[in-house]
């Protein structure tokens, strides 16, 4: 592997240094990305369908190894919100918040504190004994980060996890993310294509072009938390959403 | 979204009634054509052929001694049955597992079991008698290869249907395989188990009549007696021995489907088919 450490970054919660991607079949998912994600940054990734961002993630995690390139991530205790939420049907609410904690050999009574915990964070309390069937899309997905919340998890991805939510519930999900960013205090990576949620919940955005995937600009967003609904209609976000929007035009031809 | 707690409304009496009037309906009309048959186009002296549903239910179900020959066949018929089930159960989770754990076992097994699936019951039966004698042995083997298929093909269906981003979910907390198996792929897998075992007890029935029709060694079961009233031309006793067959399927599925509300219903939209 040629040296690829072309950054000075010490590794923060999260570092890429020169990743890249090539599937086996050739496709050229990611070339040459380097940032890093510190605790308390809460970074969004905005791109073009099909740009990569989801193979990031995968190898920010360890499902995949990049084909060049490193990657530094605390991951024991990692956080992963899928696209779907990738719920367990037969488990109740409670049973799949324990999951993880399970998994990672938790005892029983410690489980469901934390549990109980992470379901009262995302406001599923009441709901505790309903199987996944009974709820809304938005109340699953609430589920799902509820149950990467029990680890305590000091890196957070996020692979489009409101994508399948209706406006509404999203803006409130987008609340709630934000409002347990500021609580649980973790490093963010989260990954959309709705420019509004990118500006909305981030520290950084960062703007990736069409495959293969390549960081073509970056924004920082100074906004202060907590940051209120009407922040939408400001003319300063307006703004700032405008130029992503030109960057990520620019990225697409 | 509908929650649980709306499922199980009581069913309005107009509900019940459009649910029973029509096979009762049904059910009238084919008795008349019955009677008819029996009374109208047949002869007296050929009426043998088909007795009248009075005369059934007198001779085959309310003559103790017919009955009790009946149960104690049908009886035995059934204890065949579930034991050919069991070990088709085991047989076919313990292949299932194995195919689903292991892509070279799948590709091994399948062509066979294929190849076993397609062969008519009634071709391998001389080869059993030969193999196995005549007894209960053969009556329990021809079950388990009737009722093998179903439960194999529907189990790795199952195992296989659980969720790539549940998986991926199991990979990044370092699951091995048991816990893999048994927190994900197995609980994922039973309603596609239970479809399976329905339609493979009401194979195992059939396999045991079957079965017991051709090898007449040891304990006589239904397809026996079955074969008994038709050389004796016991018309009534035949039709009633017929219909607790019939009786005995239906039994068996709906036992299946009551486990299965029971196991997955809580969770699962269940399409039960029948209730």
């Amino acid at each position: 592997m040629p040296p690829t450490a072309t950054s000075t970054t010490t590794a923060g919660s999260l570092a890429f240094e020169g990743t890249s991607m090539v599937f086996p079949d050739g496709t050229e998912a990611l070339r040459d990305i380097s940032f890093t994600v510190d605790r308390g940054e809460f970074v969004t990734i905005v791109g073009p369908s099909g740009c990569g961002k989801s193979t990031l993630l995968k190898i920010a995690s360890g499902l995949l190894e990049p084909t060049a390139g490193r990657v530094h991530a605390d991951r024991d205790h990692l956080g992963y919100v899928f696209q779907d939420a990738t719920l367990l049907d037969w488990r109740t609410v409670r049973g799949n918040v324990e999951l993880l904690a399970e998994l990672h050999g938790v005892e029983a009574a410690e489980r469901r504190r934390l549990a109980g915990e992470a379901i009262d964070l995302v406001g599923l309390d009441g709901f505790e004994d309903h199987y996944p069937r009974s709820l809304s899309g938005g109340m699953k997905m609430r589920c799902s980060l509820a149950r990467s919340l029990t680890l305590k998890p000091p890196v957070f991805l996020f692979d489009e996890p409101f994508g399948a939510v209706d406006e509404i519930t999203r803006e409130h999900l987008n609340d709630e993310t934000q409002r347990l960013f500021r609580t649980e205090d973790f490093a963010g990576l989260f990954i959309t294509h709705s420019i509004s949620e990118a500006v909305f919940l981030s520290t950084r955005v960062l703007v990736m072009s069409a495959r293969p995937g390549r960081i073509v600009a970056e924004f920082d967003i100074d906004f202060d938390y907590p940051r209120v609904p009407e922040l939408r209609f400001e003319p300063a976000f307006a703004e700032l959403c405008g130029q992503v929007s030109v960057e990520l035009r620019g990225s697409h031809s | 979204m509908s929650g649980p707690a709306t499922r199980s409304t009581p069913r309005t009496i107009r509900g019940l009634a459009e649910r029973i009037i029509p096979p009762i309906v049904l059910g009238s009309g084919f008795l008349g054509i019955w009677y008819l048959i029996s009374y109208g186009l047949l002869e007296p002296r050929r009426r043998f052929l088909l007795r009248p549903p009075h005369d059934v239910l007198q001779v085959g179900f309310l003559e103790w001694d017919n009955l009790s020959d009946i149960l104690n066949a049908l009886w035995s018929s059934t204890k065949v049955a579930m034991i050919g089930l069991a070990i088709a159960i085991t047989i076919g989770f313990v292949l299932a597992i194995l195919m689903s754990q292991a892509k070279v076992v799948e590709r091994a097994v399948f062509p066979f079991m294929v190849t076993l699936q397609a062969i008519p019951i009634l071709a391998i039966v001389p080869l059993i008698a030969f193999w196995f004698g005549t007894g209960q042995t053969s009556r329990v083997v021809v079950c388990v290869i009737i009722s093998l298929f179903p439960i194999i093909v529907n189990t790795l269906f199952g195992l296989q249907s659980a969720d790539r981003g549940l998986h991926d979910l199991f990979t990044l907390h370092h699951a091995n395989r048991l816990t893999r198996m048994r927190k994900l792929m197995f609980p994922g897998a039973l309603p596609a188990v239970f479809a399976g075992l329905r339609i493979s007890a009401g194979l195992s029935v059939i396999g045991a009549i079957v079965g017991d029709f051709f090898f007449g060694k040891g304990e006589a079961g239904i397809g026996q007696l079955l074969r008994r009233y038709a050389n004796q031309l016991q018309g009534e006793e035949l039709l009633a021995a017929v219909i607790m067959s019939s009786a005995l399927g239906v039994a068996v599925f709906l036992f299946f489907g009551w486990l299965q509300e029971r196991a997955i219903g809580r969770w699962h939209e269940t399409t039960t088919g029948v209730g």
